[in-house]
């Protein structure tokens, strides 16, 4: 009936699994409590859960990211304090638990921490920066969404139940395979980012559709957004990547519940076609995580340097080659397999040729400060965090890209060090500057710059110190992975890393003060005008937080940073003369059914529930099939109730700080923004 | 026993390497004697010395960077009005061309070395085709290291005994998961997978005793998988394995699988003869025929 489920399933295995199972089932219990409580259940299924809305989408990925950058940070504090102990001991996490700990942090950050960041940023920003009312596919929006979230969903589960994965986030076979993994541990990886992954590639659809086809009036390729740009390049690397890593899992699926040999060590497997799928997916994946990111800092150097971009087009071919070359590198992930030196230089070649196009983009936000006015706003201060950290990350990339260095720093803590230096400061920061700069497009109020300020400091010190003794420990021939260990000059660097994951702790601190602080003074942060940075792009032209339909009637673009164009011509806030009715998509509870549908046959695959497995297999087709049958999946936003709208956003622009005169618009006569003063 | 590579000239450091070394002599005294920065054979002493060349070559670009960011972030800071603002100036041809020829130079500087490098560097490729290497056969085990001396008759677990100055040439193979062989003194790692054998040279230039281990994760017992290398002189080689040869234990098809059940930590074990073509036996185990194992072992 259950499958192999039985009571043995609890983690009553270890103390301290116990404990975590506790705080998961107690902070699940809480929050459901909480929102009995406050009675908010109608509210958040009507405006909420089922909404296709792609801010409210977007804000609901980023809890989300922001929920699993908490589970994923406490596994890396526990990997950070085992190994600062566990010299010639086994510190106080057996091997067979710390081992499921590294596996989740990276499954966790990658998957279920990153992607939804990313993935929500341009789920808030990309419909606005390109003059549209949504995304092209607005259910198939909600889809993504519970798809993923059913993903992070199962990781959490396997908390509780069962055991997770110990192969790593990236799972290699044949370690991975069912006879040296039997339990359910890889079963719970393989599919958290089977569902989640299927979530992406609808994502990247999405986007590229909703950018090809929804762009405003005017508004060429070569007048989008830098960051509507990154998030064009990373659709186009989900859609194609993406694929490769469902058909990767799919086959270790088979292997395992079915006994194929697709990755086994005899039956005529072959592990090594594993890495080649996964990394086909996987480097590519580096890029969807970072390009984003350079969108973000693209948006921000010119917002507070007060500038136009330097060398747009440069950036754009940039972009773009990026996106395309991550498609030629992936072999460098194992160049230590054994293929010959021909192979093994080609794709070392490769991949020292993306540095160029990364290098030309670092050099054009650097010539956006030459001669700029520059203010220095969070999230200005994480961009140049970003800057100087990134080099230094690009620097050891490109000895890993040489193959004979390879050979010597693989699998030790400098290729850590290596790709937490890319991540961190590439992207991470990216997604912390986007937030705090887009958070009152979000929410309509400015967040409390103080606390923000605390927190990168925390963050960037603390980063140098968690990672900088993680390149050192690789010389010295420290592997990743490790549980405890016997060469006593390795302690110290790893007790100074440590201490950098308790700075960082403080770092995420803060950034929850920072929330609760700037939630309690918003009415001192109001952003009445939708425009609190002076931005350049349109989605400033939105009131804060936007109308559902964002722009009442769509705006004409006559050049790159549309909105600054507008401002300056003194039309940015021109009253039409009529409004129109706007057909809008209506919300539905499907996009969530087929989330919890999707999680409920993970799990039953998971433990071998094959009723279960067919039973939500069978909803989930049932509810397709509803939803396409639904003829009134769309309603008409009258053009009357649509003026009463904007005659409110007009009033509230009248009695903002901000006059929109065209004079007033250049930014030598421009206040600094209130929360900046 | 074999010949000694006297001086292997081809290895030989480039002129830059020694300021890189410099520096990180002062950043630590610790990592000093970091395996991978103060190399005990050419392969990791040519390996790292490429390393740093890379490194002095992209600091021509990361120098700037740090130093454009600092200077334009104060220089550039609203507060001061003074300097000049143009918010218009958006491109340049000249500044666009540098941008994009300086770090294509580099990469083209860096690829030329990376090119050759990856060639002589090959771990498939013998040191000194001139001079007898000693033959060693590594099984990677749940978790531990077997190695066979097939022309001395003797295995070894967790210890791996050669005498300096003569290059080692390993075949490698799992019988177990994907492991990673790695002495990181001597050079670079290389996987070892079931049903396949991977090949690796090294040479230890003086005697010495280097850390060895696996370095691809391969389950709980992983944290223990290391082993100690020992270079030794010719002599004390010959007298090591005499004092093999003396052990009552011998690796036959049943002391084998006895010694391939998981443990940790597993002591060094010494086994006086060997059951024949071992090696091929594991390889074959896997890759299905015995035919594909000799095909290979033939390479």
């Amino acid at each position: 009936m259950l499958g192999r489920l039985t009571i043995d399933a609890l983690p009553l295995y270890s103390a301290i699994a116990f404990g975590g199972a506790l705080v998961t089932v107690g902070g699940a219990l809480a929050v459901v409590a909480g929102i009995t409580w406050f009675g908010l259940w109608r509210y958040l299924w009507n405006e909420w859960l089922t909404s296709v809305d792609h801010k409210r989408i977007g804000i609901m990925y980023v809890t989300l990211a922001m929920i699993m950058l908490m589970r994923g940070f406490v596994d890396a504090m526990m990997m950070r304090s085992q190994q600062a102990i566990a010299l010639n001991s086994d510190g106080y996490l057996p091997p067979e638990h710390f081992d499921q700990i590294f596996s989740s942090h990276g499954t966790i950050m990658i998957f279920f921490m990153a992607m939804p960041f990313l993935t929500g940023l341009i789920n808030i920003v990309v419909p606005q920066q390109i003059g549209a009312r949504d995304v092209a596919f607005p259910f198939m929006n909600a889809v993504s969404l519970w798809l993923t979230t059913a993903g992070a969903g199962l990781v959490m589960v396997s908390l509780v139940i069962g055991k997770f994965s110990t192969a790593g986030w990236t799972g290699y076979p044949p370690f991975s395979g069912s006879e040296y993994s039997p339990g359910v541990g890889v079963d719970y990886w393989l599919w958290a980012i089977l569902i989640g992954g299927i979530g992406s590639t609808l994502t990247g659809i999405n986007f590229i559709v909703t950018i090809f086809k929804q762009r405003a009036p005017g508004m060429t390729f070569m007048r989008m957004p830098l960051f509507t740009w990154t998030a064009l390049c990373t659709s186009v690397l989900m859609t194609f990547a993406f694929p490769a890593l469902t058909v990767v899992c799919a086959m270790l699926v088979l292997d395992r519940t079915l006994g194929m040999h697709f990755f086994t060590n005899g039956g005529g497997g072959n592990m090594m076609n594993y890495p080649n799928l996964f990394w086909l997916w996987g480097h590519p994946e580096v890029y969807i995580l970072i390009l984003p990111a350079f969108g973000v800092y693209s948006e921000v150097v010119a917002t507070f340097c007060g500038k136009r971009l330097f060398g747009y087009t440069s950036l754009v071919i940039a972009t773009a080659s990026i996106a395309i070359l991550s498609f030629t590198v992936w072999l460098h992930h194992f160049f230590t397999m054994g293929a010959s030196a021909n192979v093994n230089a080609f794709f070392g070649l490769a991949t020292m040729i993306i540095a160029v196009p990364t290098g030309v983009k670092v050099f054009d936000w650097l010539l956006t400060m030459f001669r700029g006015r520059i203010i220095f706003h969070t999230s200005m201060l994480w961009t140049l965090g970003f800057i100087v950290t990134f080099v230094i990350g690009g620097m050891t990339g490109v000895l890993l890209a040489l193959p004979p260095a390879d050979y010597l720093m693989h699998n030790t803590t400098f290729l850590v060090a290596h790709f937490h230096n890319m991540l961190i400061p590439g992207a991470l920061f990216g997604y912390f500057a986007g937030y705090m700069y887009w958070f009152p497009k979000a929410f309509g109020f400015t967040l409390n710059e103080r606390w923000g300020v605390r927190a990168f400091w925390f963050w960037l010190i603390g980063f140098y110190l968690a990672f900088m003794p993680l390149y050192a420990l690789g010389f010295m021939g420290m592997p990743r992975r490790l549980e405890h260990y016997n060469i006593a000059a390795w302690q110290p660097y790893l007790v100074v890393a440590a201490l950098g994951a308790l700075m960082i702790l403080v770092g995420i601190g803060f950034l929850v003060v920072q929330f609760i602080v700037s939630v309690q003074e918003r009415q001192q942060a109001l952003d009445l005008s939708g425009d609190p940075w002076n931005g350049r792009t349109l989605e400033w032209l939105t009131s804060s937080p936007p109308a559902p339909y964002n722009f009442a009637v769509l705006p004409e673009v006559r050049d790159i940073d549309a909105f600054h164009d507008m401002k300056a011509g003194g039309v940015a806030y021109r009253r039409p003369e009529r409004y129109h009715d706007i057909t809008m998509p209506r919300n539905t509870s499907a996009g969530l059914m087929l989330g919890v549908l999707a999680g409920l046959l993970g799990f039953a695959m998971i433990w071998y529930i094959w009723w279960m497995a067919i039973a939500s297999g069978l909803c989930m087709w049932a509810v397709i099939i509803a939803r396409v049958y639904d003829d009134d999946a769309e309603y008409v936003l009258p053009a009357s109730e649509i003026e009463e709208i904007e005659a409110q956003r007009y009033q509230a622009l009248a009695s903002s700080a901000r006059t929109q005169t065209a004079e007033e618009a250049t930014f030598s006569n421009q206040p600094l923004p209130e929360s900046l003063t | 026993m074999d010949g000694m590579v006297k001086q292997a000239p081809a290895y030989r450091s480039p002129r830059m390497a020694p300021a890189v070394g410099a520096a990180l002599l002062v950043s630590g005294c610790d990592l000093s004697n970091a395996p991978v920065l103060d190399p005990k054979g050419p392969i990791a002493l040519a390996e790292r010395d490429l390393l740093f060349t890379a490194v002095v070559l992209m600091l021509i670009v990361v120098i700037p960077v740090f130093v454009m960011t600092f200077l334009f972030a104060w220089r550039y800071r609203a507060s001061n009005t003074k300097a000049r603002y143009t918010p218009d100036w958006t491109y340049s041809v000249p500044v666009d061309a540098v941008v994009w020829l300086v770090p294509a130079a580099i990469v083209i500087a860096l690829g030329t070395l990376l090119w050759r490098n990856t060639h002589r560097l090959d771990p498939y490729r013998p040191i000194d085709p001139s001079v007898q290497p000693l033959q060693v056969e590594v099984i990677a085990q749940d978790w531990k290291w077997l190695f066979i001396y097939p022309a001395q008759g003797i295995a070894v677990v967790n210890q791996l005994v050669f005498p300096s100055g003569t290059p080692l040439s390993l075949r490698i193979t799992s019988d177990t998961v994907m492991n990673s062989f790695y002495i990181p003194a001597l050079g670079g790692q290389i996987y070892a997978m079931a049903g396949m054998q991977t090949r690796l040279h090294l040479l230890a230039d003086a005697p010495g005793r280097f850390a060895g281990r696996n370095l691809q994760y391969s389950g709980s017992g992983f944290s223990d998988q290391h082993f100690e290398a020992m270079a030794t002189s010719p002599d004390e080689f010959n007298a090591w394995v005499a004092k093999v040869k003396q052990s009552p234990d011998k690796l036959d098809a049943a002391g084998y699988r006895a010694l391939a059940v998981r443990s940790r930590g597993h002591p060094v074990t010494y086994y006086s003869a060997v059951a024949p073509g071992l090696f091929d036996t594991i390889v074959a185990k896997y890759s299905g025929s015995q035919a594909h194992a000799h095909q290979q072992a033939a390479q």
